[in-house]
């Protein structure tokens, strides 16, 4: 296959960006889209100009470090599907494709195609998990969980926090990124002591990063690699109401879950 | 000099209880004056960073990928064991350390390997603490399967995605400490080199790969959680990230590397399908639970596999092991496809597959129930190759998945430089030749959370450690190497691609030093190498500058390491003359070509010392004694 590529070429933080036209030759149908960007590269190399710079690490679609927006769709033209198992088969020869960077204000761009998500590792520091130190546990069996709760605990757990729901969002919101997380610990009874407060300080910190508001478009599940249901942010949301009725003072002003 | 394991005294049974008494403890209100580094965020890293942080420390955590949470421990599929014995099925402690000591082919210390067994039972309470999702029977209690050649049913696991799971849980608690400003983390930060002050580690020498910039970082104790090196083959299951530097560099910096060659092959990844290829996938090996592993018993056989009927397939497992059939342990899996395509019998492109099937698993249990076990693998399968594995069977190859060696340790978990630890699967310990499945989470989680924070305080309680500031000689000596080898690589400006070079090491590895080895070949191995190095440093080429996001220079780094690591592990694997785990010499082995073992000369830890000015390094030898589980031929007939 010969695809015409037009690539977001972004120096560093706050540099200005342009798109660049790059010709990828004798690409086959079974490579992966970042295999097809590594032959790119290659000859860029050879050519002496500096490579295009993309995130990514696994490669198989767990570690959520890469992302590109795809002809304008995150991940591109495949549901439930990360960029690095997106293959080439997915496009015709001849095609012209564009490649940027995920797109919102709380994701900035570090250069070319990465970006900095360190809001969503902020969001988990103010409440994603379990306050539990090592050692004080009790058997694993000491607490049964009802099957069905497990279940829908390890649906939402399967974010990969990768940022397409951002990216997707016209609103930039980080909402079901967050909801997965308070959907994950408040299904199972070890989340439960904190669940009221864990749903108001996420959502407080959701605020502060500069992601937008909810609206509930539901383009976030569409390009979500990992099929997060958009169910999630309606249980955030009901957390976060009673929250607010049961905790006055703390985090009131914050702008809602959305 | 042999290495000093510390092993402490006792029955095996109560070491590690009589240790934790008898470690020196560091006063509650002393902690906060000691800062640790812990160079990774993987289980072992993050496990590590926040307990340590938990019980007082001030801890800095390094990681190269943008958020700890991505380190490549998420990636692992199956599951972890445990000798819980919920199955009431005859497990315990003791069988899960003699599974494990004959599993790694008898080339593990004991002791280590039995406190692993004994601490398995309390990481699965801890993650269940910390709201991991383990899968659930419908009566609400904890599910387990069997896996990777284990008789009993000890695996715990969250469908398809137990690392990412165990992951995110240490990633949580890793996060809960940051919030609380006790741990202070350093993403998208590479470590370069460590520092040693008067031969004790005393810091870390980092790269920002946002901005470039170098930078050292000095504390009271260095912890090394960094994976395994797996990517020396180029291709491996591992991330593309994944790389040797920093136990490399303190390797270099005096620390002794255990057993270097011993490299597991993993029977089920997806075969390659063209020269592009940037890495390969793993199809969990749970797979071999209801698939048949065969081949065309004719060679050069093209005919589809639908057109095979089954007295013209060789379902070589259960042929040649009819006791473990399919569920044979992963070297003997893997060399059994190796040896079938060898002999002209391999399908899909190049010969190099053997088929997974399981027409036969669906024709009794139903697609249903396949898909329900399945789903997710298939899917990817088909993903991946655009092939349907309901309705042909999967081809599958062997591909290097896990480095059994790293930087020799002993019981504390201590590398041979004071200060500096190990955890994970960048140490050497525990699974000696050859790993099980699922024992690896179990290792990186036994280390991260239950047994570094106990022996990190009884080194800072019994060592007198000098005030060291970033101005120290030993610091800026430090900072200043690191500046000028990322200005060498900058400055070479040759003709060929890094990813070129670390191609032609990978395929040098894969042939000489892979799934089998010889003597011939090795050498071969160790005159090539060094000459690709050379070549290296005379005609790469690096774009770009140090001051900025150079992918290409932090690729170059991690080649350069891996194009000296390739040639130790050549020596180990030529030096060790016999076959045992995942170390297969074709000259050593019985007439119907399973591994032989030599006790006598060779039931020792190979501690390679790196050797000074381009000398040779230096072996040093760790003896083992198998004083509980007797030394015997490993046979799964
Ligand atoms: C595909 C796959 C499936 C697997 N499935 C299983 C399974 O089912 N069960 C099982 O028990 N095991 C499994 N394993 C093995 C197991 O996952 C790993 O051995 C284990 O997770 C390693 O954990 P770790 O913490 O030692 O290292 P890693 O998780 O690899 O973490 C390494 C950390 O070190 C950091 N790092 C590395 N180098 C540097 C540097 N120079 N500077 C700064 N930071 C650095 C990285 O950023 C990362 O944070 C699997 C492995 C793979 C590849
Ligand atoms: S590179 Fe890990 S999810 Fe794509």
């Amino acid at each position: 296959m010969n695809l015409t590529l037009k690539v977001w070429r972004q120096a560093g933080p706050g540099a200005p960006g342009a798109f660049a036209e790059y010709q990828a030759r004798d690409i086959s149908p079974d490579m992966s889209f970042l295999e097809m960007l590594d032959v790119v590269n290659e000859d860029l190399t050879a050519k002496g100009e500096m490579p295009i710079a993309f995130d990514h690490d696994c490669r198989e679609g767990i570690c959520g470090m890469c992302g590109l927006m795809i002809n304008g769709s995150a991940h591109g033209p495949m549901k439930a599907t990360t960029t690095c198992q997106l293959h080439m088969r997915s496009f015709r020869s001849g095609e012209t494709i564009t490649i940027e960077p995920w797109r919102a204000s709380a994701f900035p761009v570090l250069r070319d195609l990465c970006v900095d998500r360190s809001s969503f590792d902020r969001i988990i520091q103010a409440g994603g998990y379990v306050s539990v130190q090592t050692g004080n546990a009790v058997d694993g069996n000491a607490l049964p969980v009802p099957k069905p709760d497990a279940d829908a605990a390890m649906d939402a757990a399967a974010c990969i926090g990768c940022g397409a729901c951002v990216a997707a969002c016209p609103n930039g919101s980080a909402s079901l990124f967050t909801a997965a997380k308070v959907s994950h610990l408040g299904h199972l009874p070890q989340g439960q002591p904190e669940r009221y407060r864990r749903a108001l300080k996420m959502v407080a910190q959701m605020d502060l990063e500069t992601f937008g508001g909810c609206t509930l478009f539901g383009e976030c599940q569409e390009a979500c690699p990992k099929d997060i249901s958009i169910d999630t942010i309606a249980r955030m949301n009901r957390d976060y109401m009673q929250a607010s009725a049961f905790e006055p003072g703390e985090n009131r002003k914050s702008g809602g879950a959305g | 000099m042999t290495p000093n394991a510390r092993i402490p005294e006792g029955p095996i049974a109560q070491k590690w209880d009589r240790h934790k008494f008898e470690m020196k403890l560091v006063n509650p209100a002393n902690k906060r004056k000691y800062h640790v580094l812990v160079v990774g965020s993987g289980l072992a890293g993050a496990s590590a960073a926040a307990t340590m942080a938990e019980l007082g420390y001030q801890v800095s955590c390094y990681c190269f990928q943008d958020s700890p949470r991505r380190a490549h421990s998420i990636a692992a599929q199956g599951g972890i064991n445990a000798a819980k014995n919920y199955q009431n099925d005859g497990d315990s402690i003791y069988r899960l350390f003699y599974d494990t000591v004959k599993g790694g082919d008898f080339r593990a210390r004991e002791a280590n390997v039995y406190r692993l067994a004994q601490i398995s039972v309390n990481i699965i309470d801890q993650c269940v603490a910390q709201g991991v999702p383990f899968a659930r029977e419908y009566g609400g209690l904890l599910a387990n399967r069997s896996f990777g050649g284990a008789q009993v049913s000890r695996t715990f696991y969250a469908r398809g995605q137990t690392g990412q799971q165990l992951l995110l849980g240490a990633y949580q608690a890793l996060e809960k400490e940051i919030a609380k400003g006790t741990v202070r983390m350093h993403a998208r930060s590479e470590m370069l080199d460590l520092i040693l002050v008067n031969g004790v580690a005393r810091g870390i020498v980092t790269r920002d790969l946002v901005t470039g910039k170098i930078e050292s970082h000095v504390g009271d104790a260095v912890v090394l959680a960094t994976g395994g090196y797996g990517n020396v083959f180029y291709l491996s299951t591992n991330a593309k990230g994944s790389n040797t530097t920093a136990i490399w560099r303190a390797h270099k910096q005096g620390a002794l590397f255990g057993n270097p060659c011993y490299t597991q092959i993993h029977p089920t990844c997806i075969p390659q399908s063209g020269d592009y290829q940037s890495k390969l996938t793993l199809m969990s090996e749970s797979l071999r639970n209801d698939g048949r592993v065969w081949v065309p018993k004719k060679q050069g056989d093209t005919r589809s596999p639908a057109q095979i009927p089954d007295a013209e397939r060789d379902y070589y497992l259960e042929r040649k092991y009819p006791s473990f059939g399919n569920l044979s342990p992963r070297d003997i899996a893997s060399r059994a496809a190796k040896e079938a395509c060898d002999d002209g019998r391999g399908v899909g492109p190049g010969g190099l597959g053997v088929y997974l099937d399981f027409r036969d698993a669906i024709k009794r249990l139903g697609a249903d129930k396949i898909a329900e076990r399945y789903g997710n693998l298939f899917e990817m399968y088909q993903r991946i190759t655009d092939e349907d594995p309901y309705q042909v069977p999967m081809r599958i190859y062997p591909a290097v998945h896990y480095t059994m060696g790293g930087l020799w340790v002993d019981y504390n978990l201590m590398s041979s430089i004071p200060g500096l630890h190990v955890l994970g699967e960048a140490n050497f310990s525990d699974h000696g030749a050859n790993r099980l499945g699922a024992s690896a989470l179990m290792q990186g989680l036994a280390d991260g959370y239950f047994i570094i924070p106990y022996t990190i305080g009884h080194y800072l309680a019994s060592t007198k450690l000098e005030a060291v500031g970033k101005d120290h000689p030993a610091v800026v000596a430090a900072e200043r190497a690191v500046d000028e080898r990322t200005k060498r690589l900058l400055g070479i400006r040759g003709k060929r691609t890094v990813q070129s070079f670390h191609r032609e090491l990978g395929r040098i590895m894969w042939e000489k030093c892979g799934m089998a080895r010889d003597a011939a070949g090795l050498s071969q191995a160790l005159q090539s190498i060094p000459a690709l190095r050379q070549e290296f440093w005379e005609n790469v080429n690096v774009p770009g500058s140090g001051a900025e996001l150079n992918q290409s220079l932090e690729q170059a780094g991690r080649v350069a390491d891996f194009l000296e690591l390739g040639e130790l592990m050549c020596r180990d694997a030529l030096h060790r003359e016999e076959s045992c785990g995942g170390h297969f010499r074709t000259e050593h082995q019985t007439d119907d070509g399973e591994a032989m073992r030599n006790d006598d000369q060779f039931a020792y830890v190979a501690a390679w010392e790196y050797g000074k000015e381009g000398g040779a390094a230096v072996l040093h030898k760790e003896p083992l004694a198998f004083e509980n589980v007797h030394l015997a031929t490993r046979s799964y007939k």
